[in-house]
């Protein structure tokens, strides 16, 4: 796991503008926490393998690399609704990540890409942290069927998820799939609401 | 029961509701914009599937778009890219309405939905972009949401969600002179916090912001997502109604009558309960101005950058000492000491014509200071820019050194290429300061449109309510 130790860790942070005006769904991995990230500007059409690291920061660090859980404070992913954060955060190679609270438009969003999101009570979150800095080589075993996080000594938390999302994230669904299962209900309110409310429909 | 105006618009949105409270809400106004759409038309197209309601569909190009040489089209290949993907789905898949870059009535997707009167009381209305939040100044449910969601919206003309908690923020009694809405949103972000919102719908009340006009309104709950809340809402009066009479997609004649009788019904019931309520003094709000990385890093005009030395808890002094580095400030520094490279009026924050009479009123017969390296202004939409130019507000500013621009999101977020270079600062009058927000390496100080054109005359901050 990757302890980012920051609060209020916004999407803006998470994949800067300029990605934005990309109109495919990938790609974004190479682009994450860029400005952090990077010592240059980077540009979407960079190639950012040959780009020059900051060393000072956390991802960069070899001892984090490969990592698939990431760690953080409160109120992680504020501000834009960019669905971009969720993606570039997957398509680095994170499947998890924990923190006290997150906004809520990027909740959504992560969970309809099936990046897990973890709350824990920050008294957790602050040993999480603690104990990844303090040594190499850290991991966290999550069971997302169980509801469970393990530290390498044994010790398990358990989370809460809504069972609806975990079935999403374990057999990922088909959203909108599923709602026009009730395209007949949706068509009756229709009708209804445009008798009360013929104004919002002309 | 007595429900609150959130409960009502809620309410009467529900199609269907399963047992554990997720309910799929009817949506009927959904803002696109290029950035968070082009992937949605692409996963209707994928899955072969249509848009379940076109004429519930307003678009407008906005934040790619460039604010001067509108001549030399959209210079950027990507950017330009982005744009005429909208213009592709657009005639694909067709709209109530759509405002391509060119066109007279295009501007920033909040600025105008509203302008338009196609953000109604009563409605429930998407856009895949946070500050969706504005329209809940009429009335409306209104609130920003991703791009798998945007597709979902496209397809089902519904979302998926749970109801949000309720919290009621009044503020009592009267601003004093040279204090706007946005000191007031600004205010109310510094005492909950950027996360205070996280899972509320915020409700503005008390005299003061009924004392607020619409466009006031808006600025105040286009920040309510600064405060971690999707949606924020005011009750609908007499102001709302008569703003939004005779706009273009306002209903007419017999059905405007009836669409204002139920309108009326659009405020919270007396003895509502509101699972927060938090309440501010009017005549204690002065000019805020932000001194870091996020909208709660704020503090009046008259006070000083905080010393994190102060601060207890150690996550929030070590986040406080990161913003402080990060914007070059000293800890103690005297707000009205702190100098600035650029000026940004702007964004859907405060882009209005209201907004720009503010800021036109400060500047008027004087001139931005030597050390400014650029101050822009941005209108909010062509229609806003058409209307400052009847008022003579564009010769104003150009006398007073500024640049005036096409409308656009600009340097709110430098999409395009008005952004801020690596360590500069400027006074801006949008909605986020994060790092890097108007451009790498960027230091950004919110304020309202007041205090950004005194700031600009001044070459520092200086308190609008004794700026002569
Ligand atoms: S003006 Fe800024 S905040 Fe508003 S929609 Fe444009 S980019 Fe977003």
């Amino acid at each position: 796991m990757v302890p980012l130790d920051r609060a209020n860790v916004d999407t803006d942070a998470i994949i800067p503008k300029q990605f934005l005006k990309s109109i495919k769904r990938t790609g974004f991995g190479p682009n994450l926490f860029d400005e952090w990230r990077y010592l240059d500007r980077g540009e979407p059409d960079m190639d950012s393998s040959s780009r020059p690291l900051n060393p000072d920061f956390i991802l960069n660090q070899p001892r984090y690399r490969g990592a698939t859980v990431l760690v953080s404070r409160e109120n992680f992913g504020c501000g834009s609704s960019r669905e971009h954060a969720p993606w570039a955060l997957l398509q680095y190679g994170f499947q998890a990540v924990i923190a006290p609270s997150f906004a809520d438009i990027f909740y959504n969003n992560s969970l309809k890409n099936g990046l897990l999101l973890i709350k824990f009570e920050p008294k957790i979150v602050d040993q999480l942290i603690r104990d990844a800095q303090g040594k190499e080589g850290y991991r966290l075993a999550v069971d997302l069927e169980d509801q469970s996080v393990t530290t390498p000594t044994g010790e398990i938390f358990k989370f809460d998820i809504d069972p609806f999302r975990k079935q999403c994230i374990m057999n990922g669904t088909d959203d909108i799939g599923l709602t026009l299962t009730h395209a007949d209900e949706i068509r009756a309110f229709e009708t209804k609401h445009k008798q009360s409310q013929p104004w919002l429909f002309s | 029961m007595a429900r609150t105006l959130y409960d009502k618009l809620w309410d009467g949105h529900v199609v269907r509701e399963e047992q554990d409270g997720t309910a799929l809400l009817y949506i009927d106004r959904h803002l696109v914009h290029e950035v968070t759409s082009p992937q949605a038309y692409e996963g209707l197209a994928i899955a072969g599937r249509k848009v379940w309601r076109v004429d519930s569909v307003v678009a407008t190009a906005d934040h790619n778009t460039p604010t001067k040489d509108w001549d030399k089209g959209i210079q950027d290949p990507v950017s330009r890219l982005q744009v005429e993907t909208l213009d592709d789905n657009m005639k694909k898949y067709g709209a109530k309405v759509y405002f391509p870059f060119l066109d007279k009535r295009q501007g920033i997707v909040h600025v105008i939905g509203p302008e338009q009167g196609a953000t109604l009381p009563g409605m429930t209305v998407v856009c895949g972009d946070s500050h969706t939040s504005t329209h809940g100044a009429f009335g409306a449910l209104a609130f920003g949401i991703g791009t798998s969601e945007v597709e979902h919206v496209l397809a089902t003309q519904c979302m998926v969600m749970q109801k949000s908690k309720t919290m009621h923020v009044v503020v009592e009694g009267r601003l004093p002179t040279g204090v706007t809405a946005k000191d007031i949103t600004l205010a109310v972000i510094g005492k909950i916090g950027s996360g205070g919102g996280t899972g509320y719908a915020i409700e503005y009340a008390g005299e003061a912001i009924r004392e607020l006009s619409v466009e006031g309104r808006m600025t105040l709950c286009n920040m309510a997502i600064e405060a971690g809340a999707r949606t924020g809402l005011v009750a609908v009066d007499d102001k709302t109604i008569a703003y939004l009479e005779g706009r273009t997609f306002a209903p007419k004649g017999e059905q405007w009558d009836k669409a204002v009788a139920y309108w009326r019904t659009l405020t919270s019931d007396e003895g509502a309960k509101f699972d927060k309520v938090v309440t501010l003094k009017a005549e204690e709000i002065k000019p805020q101005v932000t001194w870091g990385t996020n909208p709660q890093m704020v503090v009046a005009v008259d006070g000083k950058v905080p010393d994190p030395a102060q601060e207890k808890d150690p996550v929030q002094r070590e986040w406080a000492e990161r913003a402080l580095k990060y914007m070059a400030l000293a800890p103690n520094t005297p707000i009205t000491d702190i100098k600035l490279d650029k000026i940004f009026i702007g964004s859907c924050t405060n882009s209005r014509i209201e907004d720009l009479r503010a800021a036109a009123a400060v500047v008027k017969g004087k001139h931005v200071a030597s050390s400014i390296k650029l101050a822009l202004v941005v209108p909010g939409s062509g229609l806003v820019k058409t209307q400052a130019e009847s008022e003579g507000l564009d010769k104003v500013f150009i006398e007073a050194g500024f640049d005036w621009r096409q409308p656009g999101c600009s340097m709110c977020l430098g999409m395009n290429d008005d952004q801020l270079l690596a360590g500069e600062r400027c006074a801006s009058t949008s909605n986020r300061n994060f790092e890097g927000r108007q451009g790498p390496g960027g230091r950004t100080h919110l304020v309202s449109p007041a205090m950004a054109a005194a700031a600009a005359i001044a070459g520092h901050f200086v308190d609008v309510r004794n700026f002569k």
